[in-house]
């Protein structure tokens, strides 16, 4: 027969303060442990989104972003003629030439400039990303010095509010709008027309193509197309696979960093969980012996025992997650290292890290209570009852 | 002395749960040191930097280029001894995640960098072979490079595989410095792009300016960006100190978030020992109270339970500061390739000492003042 589980709990009531500041050790750790969990699929989602399925991008054979590449004119005509492009309404192919570069902006409070992606496109390019919607002001008109800015741009970066002026590249460039982009990687972009852009920082090729297929199921014919002809030196991928790639870099680094803590920070926890139960098996041991005198098996000592540690850990578990979900109104940003650009991304809190929090959380009490309650169920019981109780 | 024995009697009472108390505050300062070090580390390229040095870049970003001519122009400004040149190659040593920096750099490059040591012999075999290039101690270390082998790198700024030959390894003047690059030919760079595509020849990343004096460093920065103002390439000079922190500016969340993180260690461990404390403190309820009854003072029971933490606390710190080297040693084994230097400073080990002592005292608070406040006869009454 088991211990009842009011017993178990009752336990932990009556030590409030050992029990509050063990929990509240597991629960730092879970925060820890949680807020790295978020990070990455916060990260992970603005990039995926950024990519539509459909959407292929092309960039120079050997680069492995937009900004070390190059497409020259000739060959984005040869691939906007391909038979795998979708045409739009108007006859034209849906695809988008465009040029990417690094401008250097100030953050808001911060006297050191950070690199801002700022991408040539045209209309074109905004039919080919849905996602991207004028939350303020209006598109920029082609062939004028106009930009719209990525709302984490307009957040972030003092000089990029509607209807300010930054200058660079010998001009001045009037922000006429604000673009909300889902959460996507574009939110930390800024935009203006292809043309203007390139004869301002003197380029005569496109960095990067964006093409929308007419049929998703054709994207290797197209690729190997791509591939096998002589006039062109580019590569294709799957705007999704894209910009997956581009964050692989700083999703391990942070994977590794976050990861790497909260086991360090798990053993502290852990030997805390640790002193508590041994402390509670040595506070109690005339009365296991009495529980054992009254009948109960070993087994259900070491039972009773591994749910208090366990109930310990969850207690910590549900605390850490509470602590972290907080951080969801929080958004992070920093330069990715792959591309060299500024990015930013919320803490997300998905059912996958709640799951994997509390499963840590259980799983460090368990390990904390392992030792203890082995400790507990193989108490003799006459000695135990023989011992004075507060030993 | 009768004090010191009776604290540490009592800090030895309980084997295991010391032990175990110890082992917590000893993960969780070297932890605490790691990541002290690691935010020292990020910061080690902008400390190894020179006040005789400038960096004039393109002032849109450092995309892109300046011109060739500019060389001239900056050499014959009042106060600048010397110009090299310096473009970011940015190629692919077998795998993408085999990160390094490469330089393309002019033959004068290397006066400017006296903190990288080279032997003369293997300077004049560089300069002799247009292919040359020197690597690091510390990158040679990790790819294990000799002199004579052939290092290929995929450019990605520059299409196609391009093939050098080590001619020489540089060492770091000192333990600060990194040496996790490779240096090649600008000339090399330039001649197989006038070739294979013309208008990105004659092109310079960066120009690396020497000063004759530190104190002149800020009127020539500005000398030169008055020099090209309004022209086709505007430039941003700043001292090479400044442009490294632009570096690590661009990711100073991730310092800002593992400053954080460095301090929650200390708050999980004091959890940890304020729990030890508060557990001894009521266990021994019975006992304060007999103390008392026998005429030792509030203050002398507060003193023990301090006493006690601090005891625990100087052995789980102390131990944390002495292994300091080894982990670091350890870590920089593993983790060398993110961080070429990794040293533990003074201020380090300082601060890990400081916050075992406020770890100690914060623990000890709660049950000290509880315990020199109950009252004898309760006390007496007290059970376990």
């Amino acid at each position: 027969m088991a211990i009842p589980f009011t017993y178990v709990v009752r336990n932990l009531w009556t030590r409030r303060l050992t029990t509050a500041l063990t929990a509240g050790g597991l629960a730092l750790v879970v925060f820890v442990f949680a807020t790295v969990l978020m990070l990455d699929a916060g990260l992970k989602r603005t990039l995926v989104t950024t990519g539509e399925l459909d959407n292929v991008v092309l960039i120079r054979k050997g680069s492995e972003t937009e900004i070390q590449s190059a497409i020259a004119r000739d060959q984005a005509r040869v691939v906007e003629t391909n038979a795998a492009v979708a045409i739009g309404a108007d006859g034209s192919p849906l695809a988008s030439k465009e040029t990417v570069v690094l401008i250097s902006l100030l953050r808001r409070g911060d006297s050191r400039p950070s690199n801002v992606v700022i991408r040539g496109t045209a209309p074109a390019g905004l039919a080919l990303r849905p996602q991207v919607r004028i939350r303020e002001g209006r598109v920029f008109r082609p062939g004028t010095s106009e930009i719209i800015v990525g709302s984490s741009i307009a957040a972030r970066f003092e000089a990029a509010a509607l209807g300010s002026r930054l200058s660079f590249a010998q001009r001045e460039w009037t922000v006429v709008g604000i673009f909300d982009a889902a959460g996507s990687g574009f939110d930390s972009e800024v935009w203006g027309d292809v043309d203007q852009l390139m004869q301002s920082f003197r380029r005569t090729a496109y960095s990067s193509m964006v093409v929308r297929l007419a049929d998703s199921a054709r994207f290797d014919q197209f690729r190997s197309e791509i591939d096998a002809d002589p006039r062109l030196a580019n590569e294709a991928k799957r705007e999704q696979t894209f910009y997956s790639d581009q964050s692989k870099a700083l999703s391990t680094f942070i994977n590794v960093l976050g990861l790497t803590l909260s086991i360090i920070f798990s053993i502290g926890a852990m030997i805390g969980a640790m002193i508590t139960m041994y402390a509670s098996v040595a506070n109690r041991v005339a009365e296991i012996g009495t529980l054992r005198a009254l009948g109960f098996k070993r087994r259900a000592v070491l039972g009773a025992f591994l749910v208090e540690s366990l109930l310990l850990g969850a207690v910590g578990g549900v605390a850490g997650i509470a602590l972290a979900s907080v951080m969801q109104s929080a958004s992070f940003s920093t330069v990715n290292f792959q591309t060299f650009a500024d990015l930013s991304f919320r803490f997300l809190l998905t059912p996958a890290v709640v799951l994997e929090s509390m499963v840590f959380a259980v799983v460090m009490g368990l390990i904390g209570g392992f030792l203890p309650a082995i400790r507990a169920s193989r108490l003799n019981i006459i000695d135990a009852l023989r011992t004075n109780i507060g030993v | 002395m009768f004090v010191l024995r009776l604290i540490a009697r009592n800090a030895l009472r309980h084997r295991l749960r010391t032990t175990l108390t110890v082992v917590g505050l000893l993960v969780a300062i070297i932890a605490y040191g790691l990541l002290q070090t690691v935010i020292d580390a990020w910061y080690a390229g902008a400390q190894a930097a020179s006040s005789t040095r400038l960096i004039t870049r393109n002032s849109i970003s450092l995309v892109f280029p300046l011109p060739l001519n500019y060389e001239a122009r900056i050499r014959s400004i009042e106060g600048v001894s010397m110009v090299a040149r310096s473009n970011w190659f940015g190629g692919i040593y077998q795998n993408p995640k085999n990160f390094f920096a490469q330089f393309a750099v002019s033959p004068n490059y290397l006066d400017l960098y006296p903190e990288f040591v080279l032997s003369e012999d293997q300077r004049q075999a560089w300069l002799r072979d247009r292919k040359g290039c020197l690597v690091g101690r510390q990158l040679a270390d990790v790819y294990g490079f000799k002199v004579g082998d052939v290092l290929p790198l995929r450019g990605t700024l520059f299409p196609g595989t391009w093939e050098f030959v080590v001619r020489g390894i540089f060492e770091g003047s000192d333990e600060t410095k990194i040496t996790r690059q490779m240096m090649f030919h600008w000339d090399y760079l330039n001649e197989t792009l006038r070739k294979s595509a013309q208008q990105r020849a004659d092109q310079v990343g960066i120009y690396i300016v020497g000063v004759k004096s530190p104190e002149s460093a800020p009127s020539v920065a500005r000398a030169i960006d008055a020099t090209f103002r309004n022209s086709l390439a505007e430039t941003l000079t700043e001292t090479e100190q400044s442009f490294q922190l632009g570096f690590v500016a661009m990711s100073n969340e991730i310092i800002a978030a593992i400053r954080i993180v460095s301090y929650v260690v200390i708050v999980i461990i004091l959890a940890v020992m304020a729990n030890t404390m508060a557990m001894s403190a009521r266990e021994r309820v019975a006992e304060y109270a007999t103390l008392k009854a026998l005429g030792f003072r509030p203050r002398f029971i507060a003193l023990l339970i301090f006493g006690e933490s601090a005891v625990i606390c100087a052995l789980g710190g102390g131990l944390a500061i002495a292994s300091m080297p080894y982990v670091a040693a350890a870590f920089k084994h593993f983790a060398g390739e993110y961080f070429p230097v990794f040293e533990v400073s003074f201020l380090t080990l300082g601060l890990q000492a400081a916050c075992a002592l406020v770890v100690a005292a914060a623990a000890a608070v709660v049950p000290a003042v509880r315990a020199a406040q109950t009252r004898i006869v309760q006390g007496l009454r007290a059970i376990g």
